[in-house]
């Protein structure tokens, strides 16, 4: 089965004042049809840029360095034209925002919102946009369409809009779904309703889906395979239960820990010490040796990703210890 | 919605009240108008007899209720030196001014959108920084000095050192065409080519500051996720400046016009002088040079009640265009 | 924060070259824009011109001995009948040499602006800091007034003040503090509300500070670099807005001709080609206010609170 998306050194630098910011520096992932794949990290890690990079929506002063790869159905993104770009772009490839308040346009009606998008991609009139819109939005589970659609987006509640923006994602059946946080401005509750709602759609459909995020409680019920990412490297690949179980990379092992869970009770939480370091300034070797417990000598020479289990990479020289 | 409509035009009143009892006092302090109206040789006795007629003898607040009086009847006094109603005379004048100002807005939208919307999208091309800094100089350049020299190229140097280079007129309206009996200088060719030059002065300072309010909007609104999210949904560059970025440049743009069309009106005072333009402004300075009391109450009357308007429709306005404004205001 | 590679946490504090106060950051900052430097070079030449007119002029132009008719509209260039001096920007109706007419009119359009600007902010600023600490129907009514104030375009005000009014250099100044005090009202109140919050205020009142040492030396200092910003503006609208008046004749008298008034005095003579008269002092007039506002709205980017850390 060949993978939908497949990254290969993707590196995305900013070219700032102040030196070269290398936000994801040399990813590696395949995503199959169908498959969750959850991105993990915190901020500063490079997750989000590295969404962004696979939609080409990175903004000067960024951009994605030569030799590059990001191959989507077999077609190769980096070396495809801006209007190539676009077509794919909320046709084939859509993308879910962070913050709901703020990725619909607060003077533009819902409707037009979503008749633009059928309308971007398809020549169809808008009557026939307007009905496929409608569809989008009791996909999603939202009640009396007709009526949400003449209304502006303030009119919506937090996950009202979260709803919306995934019928808008979902308007011409990707095959894939970048969702950058999705959930994380929501309520809980709601939180829980989202994250259903998209496993079952990517299930039904075959949509294959990156869900990136910087809380590993959430991708653990939803991603079939996780990916941890450190300072613009992914450090730790796997399956979701290989990863959260048996993690190999001391940073993996660090934000498990800090998860509060039912076993860690009447504990104290753990804490990884320390910041991420600056994309400017990052030392030679590991990037994360300066909070690493179990970090030696070798930790100044930079480890590869390697499998060490099957299906189950890091990027540590201690993975086995 | 009504409510706030009723509760603003009562402010509105009392605004007026307020202003008319200033501007009576005020102008009552200053000078005699009749010793510049008759003759230095009349006698006491005409002089008595003109003082008489104007209830000019009477105490000044005799003085200012009779005007309430008439005021509220619509009758603001004869023009001490024209005779005319000086109400007539301030409806006669006022087409002139709201054309120029007209002209003036039109022509700032026209220049003063594109420059700051394109400033805003590439704000580090030499190009957007010299449209800054020609903002800068735009509402820097005292205003009447900018219609001198306009005169001075357009309708003096250039045509006299260029053969055959048109010549354009300095002053005055041109030959005007009368609809639904208002006089319009646009309409023909002579009152464009009349229109130009005090047009262009006064749309100079709006303009540079439609520049940079557009492109400071512009640069807060491209960063919003919105705008990410439309490039994510595929939308065409043409689409998203157009409709996404421009639909949010136009609520503040349009607010400003609104209000700015007020102060547009009232500098046309100056602009006026300059161009001899027959407008209000032009005979409020020679109504005020000259002691011409009723015009110049009259007209501040109209002022206040055209910028009490101005700035009511300003609000509507405001709510119509942006609909998060509209639900609070029917939630009120 | 959909981009949080873009301001990631540094490992360790950078530290900073040298230490820096605030002032000398702010000096080096406004120094790297060229165009507000321009801007302040212009605002300097003006300032010296206006400072030693009688010393630098060719010619007092107040002293009627010293003018001959003779020479009345001479163009630019043209030495004097006498052969005493060479009128290097013409002469104006009177036989003036433009050029001393000019250096002293600059001195009346700058003093006009300064001390207006002055004035209203002293005023401005007691009415909005006063409004920002007693809070409630106090505040309510002086911000109505304000408002109101600020609807009326100043142009329109003051040219009906000084209708009342009468000429005069003082008239001027007093109609032009009066429809500039609300600017300054407004934004020191608005800046007064924002430090009222903040902690050190609370400190302050807890201490029980007399009300007058909390406002003047604990709130007027945080506001005031919103306040320099607006006073450079104001600046330069009070110097056109003086011109204006001027030229309109309800400004300054003819024997204290200020730059405004010199442009009046060339209207008549535009048409018949005695370009001069009128040219340059609008270009004297332009440089002093295109130099306010090149340095100031770079002073604006510099004093801007985001940028103060």
């Amino acid at each position: 089965m060949s993978a939908t998306l497949s990254v290969r050194n993707l590196r995305t630098h900013f070219f700032t004042k102040e030196g070269v910011a290398k936000a994801v520096d040399g990813v590696d992932f395949d995503v199959a049809p169908g498959e969750i794949l959850g991105l993990v990290g915190e901020s500063g890690s490079g997750k989000t840029v590295t969404g962004f990079s696979i939609l080409g929506l990175i903004d000067p002063p960024g951009r994605i360095v030569e030799g590059s790869s990001i191959r989507f159905n077999g077609e190769e993104l980096t070396a495809a034209s801006p209007e190539r770009l676009r077509a794919i772009r909320g046709a084939a490839i859509a993308m879910i925002f962070q913050d709901p308040m703020m990725t619909l346009n607060p003077v533009l009606r819902v409707d037009t919102q979503m008749i633009e998008t059928v309308q971007a991609h398809v020549k169809v009139s808008a009557a026939e946009a307007r009905d496929r819109a409608r569809k989008a939005l009791v996909q999603v589970g939202i009640p009396s369409p007709d009526e949400r659609l003449r209304a502006y987006p303030h009119q919506f509640s937090g996950g009202m809009r979260q709803r919306v923006a995934i019928a808008i994602a979902l308007l011409h059946k990707p095959k894939l779904i970048v969702a950058d946080e999705p959930t994380t401005a929501l309520d809980v509750t709601i939180q829980g309703q989202i994250l259903f709602e998209a496993q079952r759609l990517c299930r039904e459909s075959g949509t294959a889906m990156i869900w990136v995020t910087h809380d590993l409680a959430v991708v653990a019920g939803l991603a079939d395979r996780i990916a941890v990412m450190y300072a613009g490297r992914i450090v730790e690949l796997g399956r979701t239960a290989d990863v959260i179980e048996r993690p190999m990379h001391p940073y993996t092992k660090g934000l498990i820990g800090s998860v509060p869970s039912q076993n860690t009770r009447g504990h104290r939480l753990a804490q990884i010490p320390g910041m991420t370091p600056s994309l400017l300034r990052l030392p030679a070797g590991c990037a994360f040796k300066a909070r690493c417990p179990i970090a030696v000598d070798k930790c100044n020479e930079m480890p590869a990703l390697e499998e060490h289990r099957p299906g189950h990479w890091a990027r540590c020289w201690r993975a086995a210890a | 919605m009504i409510v706030y409509i009723v509760r603003r035009l009562m402010q509105a009143a009392l605004v007026m009240v307020v202003m008319s009892i200033l501007v009576f006092v005020g102008i009552y302090l200053i000078g005699d108008p009749v010793l510049m109206m008759i003759s230095p040789d009349a006698s006491e006795l005409e002089r008595e007899a003109v003082r008489r007629a104007l209830h000019l003898d009477l105490p000044m607040w005799r003085q200012y209720l009779l005007f309430v009086n008439d005021a509220l009847h619509g009758n603001f006094g004869r023009s001490f030196l024209a005779g005319q109603p000086a109400m007539g005379l301030i409806f006669e004048r006022f087409p002139a001014t709201l054309e120029l100002a007209f002209a003036s807005l039109v022509m700032s939208l026209a220049i003063g959108l594109p420059m700051g919307v394109y400033a805003g999208l590439r704000p580090s091309t030499p190009g957007s920084k010299a449209i800054m800094t020609g903002s800068i100089l735009g509402f820097s350049l005292p205003n009447f000095w900018v219609g001198l020299m306009l005169i001075m190229v357009f309708a003096v140097m250039l045509p006299d050192l260029i053969p055959g280079w048109p010549r354009l007129p300095a002053s005055g309206r041109g030959a005007t065409v009368d609809v639904l009996g208002v006089p319009l200088s646009f309409l023909t060719l002579d009152g464009l080519r009349h229109l130009l030059l005090p047009a262009i002065t006064l749309s100079l300072y709006k303009g540079a500051l439609i520049v940079r309010l557009a492109r400071a909007t512009a640069r807060e609104v491209l960063p919003m996720d919105y705008v990410k999210f439309a490039r994510a949904k595929g939308l065409s560059e043409r689409r998203i400046v157009g409709v996404h970025v421009l639909k949010n440049i136009m609520i503040p743009i349009a607010t400003v016009s609104g209000l700015e069309f007020g102060q547009t009106v009232a500098f046309a005072v100056v602009t006026e002088t300059v161009f001899s333009w027959p407008g209000v402004g032009k005979l409020l300075i020679d109504s005020i040079l000259l002691l011409d009391r009723p015009v110049v109450v009259a007209y501040l009357v109209i002022i206040v009640f055209f910028f009490v308007v101005l700035n009511l429709v300003v609000d509507l306005l405001y709510s119509v265009l942006d609909p998060r404004v509209r639900l609070e205001s029917r939630a009120t | 924060m959909t981009d949080a590679a873009l301001e990631p946490a540094p490992l360790e504090p950078v530290v900073a070259a040298a230490p820096q106060t605030p002032l000398r950051r702010i000096v080096s900052d406004f120094c790297e824009n060229r165009l507000a430097v321009f801007g302040l070079v212009l605002v300097v030449l003006s300032i010296f011109v206006a400072a030693f007119a009688p010393l630098i002029s060719p010619q007092n132009p107040f002293d009627i001995a010293n003018l001959d008719l003779l020479d009345a509209k001479s163009p630019p260039g043209t030495v004097s009948g006498d052969g005493r001096i060479t009128y290097w920007l013409g002469t104006d109706g009177q036989a003036r040499d433009m050029m001393s007419a000019i250096f002293y009119g600059m001195r009346i359009s700058l003093f006009v602006g300064f001390v207006s600007v002055l004035a209203a902010l002293a005023i401005g600023v007691v009415v909005g800091l006063v409004a920002a600490y007693a809070g409630g129907r106090t505040d309510a009514f002086l911000m109505r007034f304000v408002d109101i104030m600020l609807s009326f375009p100043a142009i329109l005000v003051a040219l009906i003040l000084l209708s009342v009014l009468g000429k005069g250099i003082d008239k001027v100044l007093i109609a032009l503090i009066l429809v500039q005090w609300a600017y300054f009202a407004r934004a020191a109140r608005g800046a007064a509300l924002v430090e009222r919050n903040k902690e050190y205020v609370e400190a302050a009142t807890c201490l029980a500070l007399p009300p007058w040492r909390i406002v003047f030396r604990h709130m007027l200092p945080n506001c005031m670099p919103s306040l320099i910003v607006i006073a450079t503006i104001t600046l330069a609208r009070a110097i056109a807005l003086e011109a204006t008046l001027s030229f309109l004749g309800v400004g300054v008298p003819v024997t204290q001709p200020s730059l405004g008034m010199l442009i009046s005095n060339g209207f008549e003579f535009l048409l018949s080609g005695s370009y001069w008269i009128s040219f340059f002092p609008g270009v004297a007039l332009a440089i002093a206010i295109v130099g306010i506002n090149l340095a100031g709205d770079h002073l604006r980017d510099v004093l801007n609170p985001r940028n103060l850390r």
